[in-house]
């Protein structure tokens, strides 16, 4: 069975400058596939070639291996859940719900059974009669995703629908879209420039930067091995050093911090290590680790996510370190010496970009 | 702000409002409605008297011209929205900025050198020995001049062209703000051109249509200048028969009655017109 998406070479230039570069990806049937990448890097461009509002300049788009070319966006099998939603603000809910169903001639008694099955799974049922514009942000993105689901599309395209949404809600439409894309099977492709949004939701994520991919690739996968330094400094937090000298078994960082790791390549430039992947008071049985001191310097306290901002002994080089709120290290104050440690598998190192 | 001190402020700037309401508008007409009710009696003076508009009921040439300036009027005002909502949705969906502003511009033209001139213009290009006249003769499509000044059509195309300003204004500015990515959005759900106009762009820019319409209905309904010059002799608009009464016949009795026949059937095809369309007159005027 073909994918139901296949993209070929695809390219998009606005008069010099190319916005997407020359992709190559395929989703498979039931994906709930993200797009992650700063803003500016190309996201929208592609999504609407998808979508049929943009020609590309070269390559093919295949929607279970038909070729999209010259297919105008009312005739794609595809549905889109716009950046800024685009909901018609003279209909009330169920008008808006309903637009696709009247446009492909439905019955009036299926499309309001099949209008309200909606709302009822968006969690809007009894919603029909209210103005789009008396909703909150949250019911506002659910009328949006309904009136698109309720066509049932091969693929539903998602632009960044949670961006003009408050934090809170924001978590909690993250947890609520991925329920309800397993509940209903439909392949999403979501567009986003938070790394959380990508990694919670997906099962399948796309680095993007400067019109290109740099790795496809599970969220787990994506965050234990980042394939580029991009990636790595992309996708969930991390500390970077600059390395003045790699191979035969070590690293040397700039400033002259040594640590040891065994498959060590030659010639890289960038060393990433994460914040959690420092072991604070590390058990002195621990076999093969990189120990080293460190100064604090700050505690950069935010609840379960709080990090100590420390100077490696030595060196001098500065590193933010995941501090545990437990009782093991609730004595920590700053200025205070101790003992840390990092596995050498934790160590990622990237020859310097471009190269 | 005290309450007091907010209602001291208000009277005073709502002070001159109502003193021009009052002087220019209501007095004025208060005076003309007298005057419409009444009429000379058998010694030369006035006595009340409901004969002005039982003139108007019983002369068939006066009804005649009254129901003409009302059919005119709506036929303008659709003509006027027909000719500007493309040209509005150009200027403001698809043509660049520089193209959009340029277009507005020209559309300004008519206004610049005034109602008078612009008439004059189309006198210049219709008449006989005109300058349409004179190419089509020239190109041998024709060999008679085709009678194209003082008749219906040149009167209504007078009307359509000092109209389409207040049209094209509101619409614009109602278009304006309408989303790009909600005529894309009605495209993605399987909308077609002609359902994404009918279902999103006309619902949307409704209440600017509704503010434009009515404007061009009254202005071409109170005009005088371009049915007078424009329209032939047997092409008469009710402003004209006003005219006649208050200068020619010097009978503002009669004048003032048809002034109020005026005022009833613009406020009542108005009226009308709101309701068939659903449409809301604060919405419209505040749009
Ligand atoms: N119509 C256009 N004309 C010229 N440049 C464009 C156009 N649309 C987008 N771009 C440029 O293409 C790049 C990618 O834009 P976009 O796809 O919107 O990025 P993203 O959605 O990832 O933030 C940006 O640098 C933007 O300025
Ligand atoms: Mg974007």
């Amino acid at each position: 069975m073909s994918p139901i998406l296949e993209v070929k070479h695809l390219k998009k230039m606005f008069k010099n400058f190319t916005a997407v570069d020359d992709l190559n990806f395929t989703v498979e049937e039931g994906d709930f596939f993200s797009i992650l990448g700063p803003s500016g890097c190309g996201k929208t461009t592609m999504l609407r070639m998808i979508a049929g509002f943009l020609e590309p300049t070269e390559g093919e788009i295949y929607i279970r291996g038909e070729n999209m070319a010259g297919i105008p966006p009312n005739r794609r099998p595809v549905n889109m859940v716009f950046q800024n939603l685009a909901l018609f603000p003279m209909m009330n809910v169920e008008r808006n719900v309903a637009f696709g169903l009247e446009q492909r001639g439905v019955p009036k008694s299926e499309i309001k059974k099949r209008v309200n099955d909606m709302l009822e799974r968006v969690g809007l049922a009894g919603y029909n009669t209210k103005k789009v514009t008396q909703l909150s942000g949250g019911q506002r993105q659910r009328v949006a995703i309904a009136r698109s689901l309720v066509l049932e599309p091969s693929i539903l395209l998602l632009d960044e629908p949670l961006g003009a949404l408050d934090r809170k809600l924001r978590e909690h439409m993250k947890i609520e879209l991925k329920l309800l894309q397993k509940e209903i099977g439909t392949t999403f492709i979501y567009i986003t420039h938070d790394q959380s949004e990508a990694l919670v939701m997906s099962n399948k994520v796309a680095v993007m930067n400067h019109g290109d991919f740099e790795q496809i690739d599970t969220p787990q996968n994506l965050y234990k091995n980042p394939r580029t330094a991009f990636v790595a400094g992309f996708v969930g937090e991390t500390n970077r050093f600059e390395l003045a000298q790699s191979g035969h078994g070590t690293l040397e960082t700039r400033s002259g911090w040594k640590l040891a790791k065994k498959d060590a390549k030659t010639g890289m430039h960038w060393l990433f290590i994460r914040p959690e992947s420092v072991i604070l008071l590390p058990d002195p049985q621990m076999k093969d680790l990189n120990r080293f001191r460190v100064t604090i310097k700050t505690i950069l306290f935010d609840g379960a996510n709080t990090k100590i901002s420390g100077i490696v002994e030595g060196s001098g080089d500065e590193i933010l370190i995941h501090l545990p709120q437990n009782a093991k290290f609730e004595g920590i104050r700053e200025g205070d010496r101790l003992e840390a440690a990092i596995h050498p598998r934790d160590l990622r190192c990237y020859p310097k970009e471009g190269s | 702000m005290s309450s007091r001190h907010f209602r001291l402020g208000f009277i005073i700037f709502l002070t001159p409002v109502l003193l021009w309401l009052l002087t220019l508008i209501v007095i004025p007409h208060i005076d003309l409605l007298i005057a419409s009710f009444q009429a000379e009696n058998d010694q030369g003076k006035l006595v009340f008297s409901l004969e002005n508009y039982r003139n108007f009921f019983t002369d068939s040439v006066y009804w005649y011209t009254f129901v003409r300036t009302a059919f005119y009027s709506i036929l303008v005002t659709v003509i006027t929205f027909l000719i500007t909502f493309p040209l509005a949705f150009y200027i403001t969906k698809i043509a660049s900025k520089r193209l959009g502003g340029f277009l507005s511009m020209l559309l300004l033209l008519p206004f610049w050198v005034g109602e008078l001139v612009s008439i004059y213009g189309w006198m210049i290009l219709l008449r006989e020995s005109g300058v349409i006249n004179y190419i089509l003769q020239g190109v041998g499509l024709i060999h008679k001049p085709l009678p194209l000044l003082y008749n219906d059509f040149s009167m209504v195309l007078g009307l359509v062209y000092m109209s389409m300003l207040f049209m094209v204004v509101p619409l614009i500015s109602a278009l304006e703000s309408l989303d790009d990515s909600l005529i894309e959005a009605a495209s993605d759900l399987g909308a077609s051109k002609f359902t994404i106009f009918t279902r999103i762009v006309i619902p949307y820019a409704a209440p600017g249509i509704t503010s434009g319409a009515i404007v061009v209905f009254m202005l071409v309904l109170g005009d005088y200048l371009s049915p007078d010059l424009l329209g032939g002799k047997n092409s008469l608009w009710f402003t004209e028969q006003i005219y006649n009464e208050f200068i020619a016949s010097f009978n503002w009795n009669q004048g003032a009655a048809f002034g109020f026949l005026l005022l009833l059937l613009s406020t009542v095809i108005v009226w009308l017109g709101l309701r068939l369309s659903h449409q809301r007159l604060d919405k419209a005027v505040g749009a």
